[in-house]
């Protein structure tokens, strides 16, 4: 019965004839810039996400992971560069695209003061919907994120995870091709983000929906089809999560030592290693585990401290590619860019 | 290049969504209800009791306390605008297809139908305790179409000065520097060659009190006195017609507010 109602609408309105194209990529973002006054927050940044993605944006605070998603959301003008989104132009096609597009915002976006039905009501009718058809997509979405129980209930009496749940039925209300979500776990327990990304994985098996997630948590990223890793603005990594851990090689084994940098000068010069010294501990990639550091502890046992060999994780490469501990102070971050930039 | 990026959703629906929506917000806050209608019915319970020696009475007080009620109530609905952006409403409003004057006028809409229902109930009050507030049906018409007028001229001019405020602190701060002064200026009598008496005349709300003066014969004008009621109601619907464009306009802008 929905169907029905949905396709009579879509014959009546203009607003929905958009829909049927899938274009490919559902997400191209070339060359694009972005500064807050003399802080560039992206830069020169460019990158494409096919239809039908589940993609993760990971970045620590200050890398210009939300910049990207105010830009991607229409909610921030685009300075240099463009983007494109279901094959619409972000800077002159902006309605076009924003009925495309769904938006999840990191802070709430609903209305406390009204039921979660009335919230999803009024955003219905910013996206054209009405009648009978509106009504019984609301219910449907209601029903899927498990709010039927509850919506005739005032926002303000919906647990955080509930709330997130009416944010995410507010974004897919108008059937959007591509799903955009800022940091959609802030605040959620683990079963309630399990249970979210249950969905998300739903979402674009049965309605092959594109989905971009900003995060800055690794194990989120990790669920991802692709991750994109940015890092001062610039994007430093883009791959499956197991290629980019692959890119890492064997194990990784991390040395603290009592004078690290003295360890790793004698370890470049005795072994034929290239280690690397992040946050005070050496960091070495080798093939072979556990047998591979034997000659190495009988060498230099006593000076050092703790050895770690583990399999590479995400944070790895991130440190890998960047030189960087995955949280860096955003302000540490934002000085080395402008001396860069000269100004 | 075709013209595609105008396919935003139908006007009408969404301004009829965000008005209901403010109605909807402002019976459910009781205290606005009654904050709204209540204080200034106490002003003009004081100011005419307090300018009796003066033989000014309730009936002069009359028309100039309407223009307060709508004043007042216009200006605590277009604080929701700020509620809105620091609530991140608003944010979910900005990225739909929806044109950013359907969204000004639903919020003026939704902002003035609330200021104008206070209006009517003090009107029938009014009616129903002053002797001298007696009008015909036709003249009640004339005054509550020139109210709607003012409404929407005062939420309009709300949201103007709200938009780019993040803060109702400094939306108040605005309120008592400018929209308290140009009350006053609208209401009392001031002798029209002096420096206060051009104000006057540059205040557009008086214009809307010396109209509402001349639809209900309640209180002889005593400022603008040269004003007749096709002038008044000419600068009062200018007044809404200038400070919805003016509304339009900086609703184009976009504040830091927006990105939180």
């Amino acid at each position: 019965m929905t169907l029905v109602a949905c396709r009579e609408y879509n014959a009546s309105s203009p607003f929905f004839k958009h829909r049927r194209f899938v274009t490919n990529p559902a997400v191209a973002i070339a060359n694009v810039t972005h500064r807050y006054g003399e802080r560039v927050a992206l830069d020169a940044l460019s990158l494409s996400i096919d239809a039908g993605e589940i993609f993760t944006l990971l970045g620590p605070n200050g890398s210009g992971k939300t910049t990207l998603f105010r830009l991607l959301s229409t909610l921030m003008p685009i300075g240099e560069g463009e983007i494109t989104m279901a094959g619409h132009s972000v800077r002159h096609e902006p309605a076009n695209v924003r009925s495309q597009l769904g938006v999840v915002f990191q802070s709430p976006s609903v209305d406390k003061q009204l039921t979660v039905l009335e919230n999803l009501t009024h955003h219905a009718r910013l996206y054209g919907l009405g009648g009978s058809a509106m009504r019984s997509r609301v219910m449907e979405l209601l029903d899927q994120v498990g709010l039927l129980a509850r919506a005739r209930d005032y926002v303000s009496t919906l647990s955080g995870g509930q709330r997130r749940r009416v944010e995410l039925a507010k974004g897919l209300l108008h059937r959007p091709s591509i799903l955009i979500l800022d940091e959609p776990s802030t605040g959620l327990d683990p079963g309630a983000r399990n249970d979210l990304w249950t969905y998300l994985f739903k979402l674009r098996q049965e309605q092959s929906m594109t989905i971009v997630v900003t995060t800055h948590l690794l194990e989120e990223a990790d669920r991802a089809s692709r991750i994109g890793i940015l890092h001062q603005g610039k994007l430093v990594a883009l791959d499956t999560p197991s290629a980019l851990r692959s890119s890492i090689g064997g194990d990784l084994v991390t040395i603290r030592a009592t004078n690290a940098t003295h360890l790793a000068e004698r370890l470049t010069s005795k072994f034929d290693f290239t280690p690397a010294i992040v946050d005070g501990a050496i960091r070495l990639e080798l093939d072979g585990g556990l047998r591979a550091i034997e000659p190495l502890l009988e060498q230099f046992g006593d000076e050092i401290e703790s050895v770690t060999v583990g399999k590479p994780t995400l944070e790895d490469v991130f440190i890998a590619r960047t030189g960087h501990r995955f949280f860096v102070e955003p302000v540490i971050a934002n000085g080395i860019k402008k001396k860069k930039r000269g100004h | 290049m075709t013209i595609t990026g105008t396919t935003y959703v139908p006007s009408l629906p969404v301004v009829l969504s965000l008005a209901h929506r403010e109605i909807v917000r402002f019976f459910r806050q009781r205290t606005r209800v009654f904050g709204a209608l209540g204080q200034p019915i106490i002003f003009w319970l004081l100011f005419s009791e307090g300018f009796k020696s003066q033989t000014l009475d309730y009936a002069f007080f009359f028309p100039g306390t309407l223009a307060m009620i709508v004043l007042f109530s216009a200006i605590f609905a277009t604080i929701s605008i700020i509620e809105d952006r620091n609530e991140g409403f608003l944010q979910g409003v900005l990225v739909a297809p929806v044109t950013r004057w359907s969204m000004v006028l639903g919020k003026v809409l939704g902002g003035s139908l609330i200021a104008w229902l206070q209006a009517m109930l003090f009107l029938l009050l009014g009616w129903a305790t002053i002797k001298s507030v007696d009008p015909s049906l036709l003249e009640a018409a004339q005054a509550s179409l020139l109210l709607m007028v003012m409404s929407i001229a005062l939420t309009a001019l709300g949201f103007v000065l709200a938009w780019r405020n993040d803060s109702t602190q400094g939306y108040h701060a605005m309120m008592s520097m400018l929209l308290f002064p140009m009350w006053l200026l609208a209401i009392f009598p001031v002798e029209t060659g002096s420096v206060v008496g051009w104000l006057v005349r540059l205040n557009p709300l008086a214009y809307g009190v010396v109209g509402l003066r001349h639809a209900l014969e309640s209180g002889a004008p005593t400022n603008l006195v040269f004003v007749g009621p096709a002038v008044a109601w000419s600068v009062s619907v200018g007044f809404a017609v200038v400070m919805l464009a003016a509304a339009v306009a900086v609703s184009a802008t976009r504040t830091k507010g927006d990105f939180r």
